[in-house]
């Protein structure tokens, strides 16, 4: 009995065993190899050493979507932690129609990337809707997408559109699972509104605020069809991302090589910048 | 009068949501030059838009082979991953513990380390072109074999030793007593799964070049930025609206689930 159970446990495990040998660990042992070569696809591998990583620290591009990349993140993530919470703490009061509330800010989650592209790329344009809607409003109209001051912070807004209703729902699960006898105590002890969302709410949803900066990061470093569609890049690459980089080097360029270089370099950032983030903001809760 | 303001408030963002997809369909069906339009009523019904997408690229085909891709895709991961789970949470075997942390260091790889690498094993197994490219990578997924773990660890042990011992062998067990009882965690990983599946972009555009095998989103968003719409508005809107329309209608029906499943993956992820 315990030796067939045993051996039909491993035997379970197979398909992923191979799947991981086949679609991780060959590709993971590959990218080694990769990034010391110059290759083509088509023409054999050329040992090139350190001459990728020492391209790599030259090119200006590359530096380029890092900063794109922080742009990005320093919109995205205040503005996406400040408006689920916000909307949070509406739906966590006493209201009717809050399942209707919650589905509507959740339908872009669930809509595909290129849709929202789409959409936005019109109520962007010089003559689009939101353009319409400043001027209607006695503003200016904005250079959305056509300024490169402008484009990537639009990219930003737009993606805290399509993903902010994700964490208005995790951060109505957090609120609703802080014990109301908390707040009524500090009521007891004449604490503010602001103390008691600065003092019980904000550190109790810790875990989710962790959560939001990590799945943004890693959002933002994955950044592809955004630009893609909607700007190629630019203006003066202002929008390229990590992976249209990436895309661009192995596919325009066909320098297989460095495209994995790049893709190397962009997993150590995003492994050292998730680690800070959790070094720093990561709380214990104790409830 | 607080709660007046209150019910604006969240109105006012339920309109900042939803708004832009009304005027998204309602653009589809406005003549060319009225697209950019604030209001949803065009002066005159048209349906061009949508001709001149179903004309210039083959729209039906790729929302065909999205949902044989997808559709795959979630059937195997549902498949294999309920029976890796199992076993790490069910069964005894050497290196059972070993495997668990594999699977758990596999959901922390950036996919940007090991894009190329995949791609350049796609060429070496000639599957570029193929629909073996599209599904084969995602036939086993680390995140669903960790939800099942955690999820069968809660049925009870007396249910499976019963079945043993009249006789039932594991797969059997699996099956027919572990996957009834397992209804919310294979709703979560189908739904995942299948999302993932339908919206992934970036992979089709890689491994496929040919126009018969490409998915809808691919031949949604190259027909946005190709000179095949003419930069006429109304098409490329028709073709991001007929995108959308699947999983709006899905999403209409199972949103309860849509939203746990989503949720519920972020808070264990």
């Amino acid at each position: 009995m315990h030796k067939r159970l045993e051996r039909t446990g491993f035997f379970f495990c197979t398909p992923y065993i191979i799947h991981f040998l086949v679609f991780m660990a060959y590709p993971l042992g590959f990218s080694f190899v990769l990034v010391f070569h110059k290759w083509d696809i088509v023409s054999p591998m050329k040992w090139v050493g350190l001459a990728n990583f020492v391209r790599l620290v030259h090119d200006s591009l590359f530096f380029r979507a890092l900063l794109n990349t922080s742009v990005f993140l320093a919109i995205h993530i205040p503005l996406q932690i400040a408006v689920a919470l916000f909307f949070a703490e509406l739906l966590n009061s006493r209201i009717k129609f809050r399942g209707f509330f919650r589905a509507a800010y959740f339908v872009p989650v669930v809509v595909s990337g290129v849709v929202v592209t789409i959409l936005w790329q019109q109520l962007y344009a010089e003559t689009g809707l939101l353009n319409a809607v400043l001027t209607k409003l006695g503003l200016g109209r904005i250079p959305w997408l056509s300024s490169p001051r402008w484009a990537m912070p639009s990219i930003a807004l737009m993606a805290t559109w399509k993903n902010v209703g994700l964490y208005i729902v995790m951060f109505l699960a957090g609120l609703q699972n802080i014990p109301p006898e908390l707040y009524e105590a500090a009521e007891l002890d004449g604490a503010s509104r602001w103390q008691k969302f600065r003092h019980i709410t904000l550190p109790l949803l810790n875990p989710v605020v962790v959560l939001v900066l990590v799945l943004s990061t890693i959002g933002g470093f994955s950044l592809f069809i955004e630009p893609y569609v909607m700007t190629g890049g630019g203006p003066l690459n202002s929008t390229l991302s990590a992976v249209l980089y990436i895309y661009k080097q192995a596919f325009y360029f066909y320098r297989m090589g460095y495209a994995a270089t790049l893709g190397f370099v962009f997993a150590l950032i995003i492994f050292a910048v998730v680690a800070l983030q959790r070094r720093f903001v990561e709380r214990e809760v104790y409830l | 009068m607080r709660r007046v303001l209150l019910y604006a408030v969240l109105l006012a963002g339920a309109l900042v949501f939803l708004y832009p997809f009304l005027w998204m369909v309602a653009a589809t069906f406005k003549p060319e030059v009225e697209v950019p339009t604030l209001g949803l009523i065009p002066s005159r019904w048209t349906s061009a838009s949508y001709r001149m997408v179903l004309e210039r690229i083959p729209i039906v085909r790729s929302f065909l082979n999205s949902l044989f891709v997808a559709l795959s895709v979630t059937a195997s991961v549902l498949f294999f991953s309920s029976m890796i789970g199992y076993a790490l949470s069910r069964l005894r075997f050497r290196g059972r513990e070993l495997l668990f942390g594999v699977i758990l260091f596999t959901m922390m790889v950036p996919f940007q380390l090991t894009l190329i690498p995949t791609y350049v094993l796609m060429v070496k197994f000639r599957w570029v072109d193929t629909y073996l490219a599209l599904i084969v990578p995602g036939t086993v997924s680390a995140f669903g074999i960790f939800l099942f773990r955690q999820f069968f660890q809660s049925i009870p042990q007396d249910l499976i030793d019963a079945a043993r011992i009249d006789g039932c062998g594991e797969l059997a067990i699996l099956f027919r007593i572990v996957w009834p009882l397992a209804r919310p965690a294979l709703v979560t990983v189908g739904i995942l799964t299948f999302m993932a599946s339908w919206n992934e972009v970036l992979w089709p555009l890689i491994v496929i070049r040919e126009p018969k095998l490409m998915t809808m989103p691919q031949v949604v968003a190259l027909f946005a930025i190709s000179g095949r719409s003419e930069a006429l508005l109304g098409p490329k809107l028709a073709a991001a609206t007929l995108l959308a329309v699947p999983v709006l209608l899905a999403y209409a029906f199972f949103q309860r689930y849509f939203i746990e499943s989503m949720a519920r993956a972020g808070l264990k992820g």
